[in-house]
């Protein structure tokens, strides 16, 4: 039980956090921080889950292993998406988003 | 029992299928021999056939039967109405398998040497087994809807045939008239065949010429203007029919088809394809009898192209064009022969002359237009003015020449004057018009063939560049076997074989009028004698004391400028310069406008695909969200 | 106010400040640091509900290795003194105004329902019941999203090794 902070507190902040996010995604053009603001988003979700799971369903353990899972995924997809920048850097000798539109009409 | 006579129609196309597409593989000569090869055993056959169909099993209780003699199903539309393929023996088309293969035959072996050293050879000898294959299959149809389509292959192989010197424009110019005119006629002919087929229920010529079948038996009784639909159905299959033999008015394509090479015109123009429109009616005789008012079209138009022909063939100058009116001449004689008959017994005597006719035209107009062959390969040139004096430099090609000319000119004992004697009489006995008619034709068809015949081997002696010489054997060995036909085919006894309703009946030579009919082919002789046995200015006098009817003639009635000034004139320029229009401006057009609105929508969208990440994550979370806020708070 | 609440408001502004600035400043190095601190912070909330394997993880992983991940990753793609070009003014405005927007719309949405917690103790999660339900089938067992995980994690390794590997062309 956790008392003193409501669970709309927590949905506040991590509302913003991930608005924050999706402005950072939206405006950065640097590869690297877009990564960042998607770390961001996601670690607005973990804070969801794991509110969610304390304030209103203290004996069960579901939001906190989502928790760990999207830690994981996110651990992976780092990894994953900092080895496409740094293949695009080798390509093309930047990381700016706006220079990679091969794929337009 | 007549199973094998199968391979009658499929050997040419073997020979076919193997010269056109090996042919070129090996000499020329190989593809002539195995053409005439491959066409000597179906000629084989076809005698058998004859033998054994009527002498031995044909006939039953003096009457001849009609028997299936291969069939397969090859298309079924309902429980009754199917179309077979197959083979229909009877009189007519045993006697049509012997006239095709003989013709066809001759034509072969003539060619080897009529065509030796041409370009195109292979191609030639795969037309010519392309033609009998159809030609074949077209005679012994068992049903209407077979005979169509063979009807179809016989004119796609004569428009080949036509404009094999595909170089010459005037020749690739007369196959498409020819394929163009008779593709017209048969737009009527395949109507004709669904109104029939719709209001009978069946193809099967067997069922549609029974008595008691769903055409004669139990005639629809539908009627459109006037005219009962049976009526309406045979009148267009007649015009299918005119189209292919050259009747007034689809006669325009004949003379042109002259263009291909001599003995095609042998063949195809003179003694099989020429004679479909014949056969066809014949095979629908029985029906025809029922209409009478189609019956007497096929008289009048028969009657009419006739003298039609006749008179233009005295004024023309190309003696392959000369030919050709003739054969639309006797074709007419044949069709008139058919709309004069009656039904069965000595009523029945126009059909059997008609199909007698048509056996003995084949022999002599075939050696007609060899032996012009045979003149145009010594002289070089078509028109008679070069020629002369040729008969102690082509001694063969004038006996055989005199004989044919004998022949169609009605002098007894060639084969013309008992089968033309036999018209005469049905005509004398039906209708005395068409009897004078076709009375007036038999002398001008005697004077122009002597007119001819003066004017090629007397006449005044031309000054060739070299010396004209007789034909290799190769060319004269077929002349001579038509010329025994010619001097002998008349004693066939025809009334014996061939007749409307498949009964033996008697015939008599009826001297009142075969007596008249000779003297009128002597004077016509005579005529012709006295004006071209030597140069003299006589013709030029008639020309000229005839001069408006001559100028017409030789223009050919302006039969051809009126088509012109039909299609041209009034066609082009009236119906189809709008439709086009019609077509260019406004169909094209609305497609185009589509595809030019689709394109320049698409240039305008097109930014939309820009690359850029970021500008498609922001349509798609202010796409989320606009959502989100339209589903929580506007749409409550 | 209770010592619960200030020490979520203290980590809450901690987060907020902090986000902004990852996704604000122009220096990149000084956003991965700021990134740092927003998940330090993060993990301080995790401590804070008592989820202290959690806030490990948090910290490990995040904070220590994507994070590291990351600097490495600008280390070898950017000058340490380069500061990012920004984006101009027509790109900002419409992307800061949804994303206001949709934070609005949330937070009104948030605010609209009542959430009544759970009363009641439970005992703080331990890592023995943890590391049982990971490897149980049966009910509240996870074992099945942990073979999944695995399988993603090693895809992603082999997936990021090609990548990154050095063509020989």
């Amino acid at each position: 039980m956790f008392e003193g902070v409501p669970l709309s507190w927590f949905l506040i902040l991590s509302t913003i956090m991930f608005f924050v996010g999706v402005y950072g995604f939206l405006v950065r053009k640097n590869l690297i921080t877009i990564l960042m603001s998607i770390e961001l988003i996601l670690n607005s979700v973990c804070i969801n889950f794991v509110a969610f799971n304390k304030i209103l369903y203290p004996e069960h353990m579901e939001g906190m292993f989502f928790t760990i899972f999207i830690i994981a995924v996110a651990a992976a997809e780092a990894s994953v998406a900092i080895a496409i920048i740094i293949n695009i850097y080798r390509r093309i000798a930047s990381i700016d988003v706006e220079k990679m539109d091969k794929m337009k009409y | 029992m007549f199973s094998y006579t199968i391979w009658i129609v499929l050997i040419p196309l073997f020979v076919f299928l193997l010269i056109g597409f090996w042919g070129h593989k090996f000499k020329p000569v190989v593809s002539g021999i195995v053409g005439s090869a491959g066409l000597f055993t179906a000629w084989i056959l076809s005698i058998f056939t004859a033998y054994i169909y009527f002498f031995d099993v044909g006939k039953v209780d003096d009457v001849y039967q009609q028997i299936i003699g291969y069939n397969v199903l090859w298309l079924r539309f309902t429980d009754t109405l199917q179309i077979d393929l197959g083979v229909l023996i009877d009189p007519i088309s045993v006697m049509m398998l012997i006239v095709v293969t003989t013709v066809s035959l001759m034509a072969h072996i003539y060619s080897t040497g009529y065509l030796k050293g041409e370009k195109g050879f292979q191609r030639y000898y795969a037309c010519l087994s392309l033609f009998t294959f159809s030609m074949l299959g077209l005679v012994v149809a068992t049903n209407i809807f077979q005979m169509y389509i063979f009807w179809e292959l016989v004119g796609v192989s004569s428009y080949l045939l036509i404009g094999f010197y595909y170089e010459r424009p005037s020749a690739v110019a007369a196959s498409k008239k020819a394929f163009i005119v008779t593709r017209f006629a048969d737009l009527g002919f395949l109507i004709g065949i669904l109104l029939l087929s719709y209001y009978t229920g069946t193809f099967d010529f067997l069922t549609l010429t029974s008595p008691t079948g769903p055409a004669i038996g139990t005639p629809p009784a539908a009627t459109f203007i006037g005219m009962s639909v049976l009526t309406w159905a045979m009148i267009l299959i007649f015009m299918g029919g005119a189209g292919k033999s050259a009747m007034f008015p689809l006669h325009i394509w004949l003379p042109d088809a002259m263009e291909g090479p001599t003995p095609v015109s042998a063949l195809i123009h003179a003694a099989t394809m020429v004679v479909a429109g014949v056969f066809l009616v014949a095979r629908l005789f029985p029906i025809y009898i029922t209409v009478p008012i189609a019956l007497q079209l096929v008289a009048w138009v028969g009657a009419f192209s006739s003298l039609f022909a006749a008179i233009i063939a005295c004024t023309q100058h190309d003696i392959k064009r000369v030919l050709a009116y003739s054969t639309m001449s006797q074709i007419g004689y044949m069709m008139c022969a058919l709309g004069v008959s009656g039904m069965g017994g000595h009523e029945g005597l126009g059909y059997m002359a008609s199909m007698f006719h048509l056996f003995t035209h084949a022999f002599f107009k075939a050696l007609l237009f060899l032996c012009a062959g045979a003149i145009i390969h010594a002289v070089h040139s078509n028109y008679m003015y070069d020629m002369g004096g040729l008969r102690k430099n082509l001694p063969i090609t004038h006996i055989t020449f005199l004989i044919a000319c004998l022949a169609i000119a009605g002098i007894p004992p060639f084969a013309g004057f008992f089968s033309k004697d036999e018209i005469l009489v049905a005509a004398y006995h039906h209708d005395t018009a068409l009897f004078i008619i076709e009375y007036v034709v038999a002398g001008l068809t005697a004077f122009y063939m002597f007119r001819l015949y003066f004017g090629i081997f007397w006449g005044k002696k031309q000054d060739y560049q070299h010396t004209p010489h007789e034909a290799p054997k190769s060319m004269t060995i077929p002349l001579i076997f038509l010329a025994l036909g010619a001097m002998f085919a008349g004693f066939v006894p025809f009334s014996k074989l061939v007749t409307s309703d498949r009964q033996l009946f008697e015939i008599h030579t009826e001297w009142i009028i075969a007596i008249p009919s000779i003297v009128i082919a002597i004077v016509g002789i005579g005529v012709a004698w006295v004006m071209y046995i030597k140069p003299t200015d006589i013709p030029q006098k008639v020309a000229h004391s005839l001069h408006g009817f001559y100028r017409a003639a030789y223009h050919k009635f302006y039969v051809d400028e009126l088509y012109l000034f039909i299609t041209k004139k009034i066609i082009f320029n009236h119906i189809s310069k709008p439709v086009a229009w019609f077509d260019r401006h406004i169909v094209d057009g609305s497609m185009n406008g589509i595809s030019f609105v689709t394109n320049q929508a698409s240039d305008k969208i097109k930014g939309f695909q820009s690359g850029q990440l970021q500008q498609y994550a922001m349509v798609f979370v202010s796409g989320a969200v606009i959502l989100a806020l339209i589903f929580i708070y506007l749409w409550t | 106010m209770t010592s619960n609440q200030f020490m979520f408001l203290l980590f809450s502004a901690v987060i907020v400040i902090f986000s902004i600035l990852t996704v604000t400043s122009r220096r990149i190095l000084r956003a991965a640091t700021f990134l740092l601190f927003v998940l330090v912070a993060t993990a301080g909330l995790y401590f804070l509900l008592k989820y202290n394997y959690l806030a490990a993880i948090q910290l490990a992983l995040y904070a220590g290795g994507i994070v590291v991940l990351i600097i490495f990753s600008i280390l070898l793609t950017s000058h340490i003194n380069e500061r990012l070009p920004t984006s101009g003014l027509m790109k900002k405005l419409p992307a800061a105004l949804i994303a206001i927007l949709g934070a609005a719309l949330c937070i009104s949405v948030i605010l609209q329902y009542n959430f009544i917690g759970a009363v009641g103790t439970t005992e703080p999660t331990n890592v023995k019941l943890i590391g049982e339900s990971l490897i149980n089938y049966g009910k509240y067992g996870y074992a099945l999203p942990f073979e999944v995980i695995s399988v993603l994690l090693l895809a992603a390794m082999i997936g990021a090794i090609i990548l990154a590997k050095k063509r020989k062309d």
